[in-house]
């Protein structure tokens, strides 16, 4: 039935977007006071109840605020570098699964806003899409530190986003999909069925049977190699080379003033609830919770309660888990010192690309034997 | 001679060294004093020397001061504005005592100078004022803050 589907995709719509857009005042006001307190300070608490509203008062500073545009910029590509930055991050939410699907009066109701077959790719090529916005802010605002930001920002791309895509090869063998769906799904298998089979010896070790199939434990050094290239990806410390305050000013978002300057912020914060979403989605199983079923059955919730229970908690264990590493991003943020130009260099090309390299034969020798 | 040292092993594995360090911030963020002083509520607690904003001392209303003219004499910055008059008991006072305060660099020479103890130097700090206030001898003499 048309009318369902176009109902629920306008719910499914709206309600992603409204999380995503929630997710910038409220990580801007983590990052706020989660800093201050690591430094031994106390942060803005003064606008609202724990200073929650110091975001939407900066907002509205930042609408409110002259909005110029300096002479010697070009004029176009400076004005539509910050969307073009922002979009992409938006875009990618699109394939990832928050909830397990639900059967609502004979329809299949997927809590995803699309299926897509190529989901893994579409996401890693969307994300890259962002750095664009980078470039042309750096290269339309036609100064020195901009431009040395942007260039930091390609440069890092490339050499992080080669061993991120190959870190996560291992997940997409292990799971045999490209679809975040299947993998996600292949993710609330116990994990070491096939390592047992062929070590029957280690059958015996308890709670063994009970760990989940989670990236995290099927790929450890592929998520430690991901969760890497992500900080890379989203220009967050230790590799904030494009930002560099210290360095470069302000790097590439230099000459920009007001809703424009916002706007760059915001598609940062959207690319770490992203790249979180995406950690939690490949690496910790989505929104898989163990032991979900046995604590329905202890509720005692039946039928269509129950199925609605099941997803309510699933989408509450995948914010849960994104929120932990967008927690990360921050707490590394403010625990590790920038990385020097020539030292990313070295990490991206001489460690992780072959430790990504490594981390793909030895799952491909894994499933040949049968352990994964 | 330069030596090349290397870190040890554990230390060059970075791993180990950055969870130790995610922990260093965690002990930091829950268990350390914060050092913010939350201003219109909590003061920082200066000195009792600490020279602030100008007052007159009086005795049973009337000021200490005689006009005797060393304290816009000692003055660096020139900011003490004084005429003298005489009372009906033919003694000298200041029929008009201004201190350019915006000129002021809060030495305390004056302080120091004055043989009759009038002119002193207070704990105040905050002297933004809502309009355009004269510094002058009725407002001087009102005895503000510790000293």
């Amino acid at each position: 039935m048309l009318e369902f589907d176009t109902l629920t995709m306008i719910i499914k719509v709206v309600g992603v977007l409204v999380l995503l857009l929630q997710v910038v005042p409220i990580m801007v006001w983590v990052e706020r006071r989660g800093s201050a307190l690591m430094q031994n300070r106390l942060g803005p608490n003064r606008v609202g109840p724990l200073g929650l509203i110091q975001s939407l008062a900066d907002a509205v500073k930042f609408i409110f605020k002259e909005d110029p545009i300096p002479g010697n910029v070009n004029a176009f590509y400076y004005v539509i570098a910050p969307l073009v930055a922002l979009v992409p991050a938006f875009m990618t939410f699109a394939v990832i699964p928050f909830a397990n699907d639900i059967t609502v009066h004979g329809h299949v109701l997927h809590f995803q806003l699309a299926q897509l077959n190529v989901g893994m790719l579409y996401v890693f090529s969307v994300a890259s899409l962002g750095v664009y916005g980078i470039i042309m802010a750096g290269w339309a605002s036609n100064s020195k530190y901009a431009l040395f930001g942007s260039l930091r920002s390609s440069s890092q791309m490339i050499s992080y986003e080669l061993s991120m895509g190959l870190s996560v090869i291992g997940i997409i063998m292990t799971f045999s999909s490209l679809e975040l769906g299947p993998i996600v799904v292949g993710q609330t298998q116990p994990a070491f069925t096939g390592l047992t089979h062929v070590f029957p010896a280690l059958a015996n070790v308890p709670f063994l049977a009970h760990i989940p199939k989670w990236g995290i434990f099927v790929q450890p050094l592929g998520f430690l190699i991901f969760l890497t290239a992500v900080f890379a990806e989203t220009n967050r410390l230790p590799f904030d080379l494009p930002e560099g305050e210290s360095e470069i000013v302000a790097g590439y978002h230099l000459e920009y003033g007001a809703m424009k300057f916002a706007l760059f912020f915001m598609a940062e914060y959207t690319n770490m609830f992203i790249a979180s979403a995406m950690l939690t989605t490949l690496f910790l199983g989505g929104w898989h919770a163990p032991g979900l079923p046995a604590l329905l059955d202890l509720v005692g919730a039946t039928g269509a309660f129950r199925e609605w229970l099941r997803v309510t908690f699933e989408i509450l264990t995948f914010l849960l888990k994104t929120s932990f590493f967008l927690w990360f991003f921050v707490w590394v943020r403010w625990t590790l010192p920038r990385f020097r130009y020539d030292q990313l260099m070295n990490f991206g090309w001489k460690v992780m690309l072959p430790l990504a390299l490594i981390n793909i034969f030895a799952t491909g020798a894994l499933i040949y034997y049968g352990v994964l | 001679m330069l030596v090349d040292r290397k870190p040890p092993v554990t230390a060059r594995f970075y791993l180990i060294e950055i969870i130790k360090g995610l922990f260093i911030t965690l002990k930091n963020m829950f268990f350390a004093r914060k050092v913010t002083i939350q201003y219109p509520e909590e003061r920082r607690n200066y000195s009792d020397r600490f020279r602030g904003l100008h007052y007159i001392k009086a005795v049973n209303g009337v000021e200490n001061c005689t006009a005797c003219m060393l304290c816009p004499t000692v003055c660096p910055a020139e900011c003490i504005h004084i005429e003298a008059g005489e009372r009906a008991d033919k003694e000298k006072y200041p029929i008009k005592f201004q201190v350019d305060v915006l000129r002021c660099c809060f030495c305390g020479m004056c302080e120091e100078a004055c043989p009759k103890d009038a002119i002193k130097l207070s704990t105040i700090y905050e002297m933004t004022q809502s309009s355009r206030t004269v510094y002058d001898k009725d407002m001087l003499m009102v005895q503000r803050g510790s000293k």
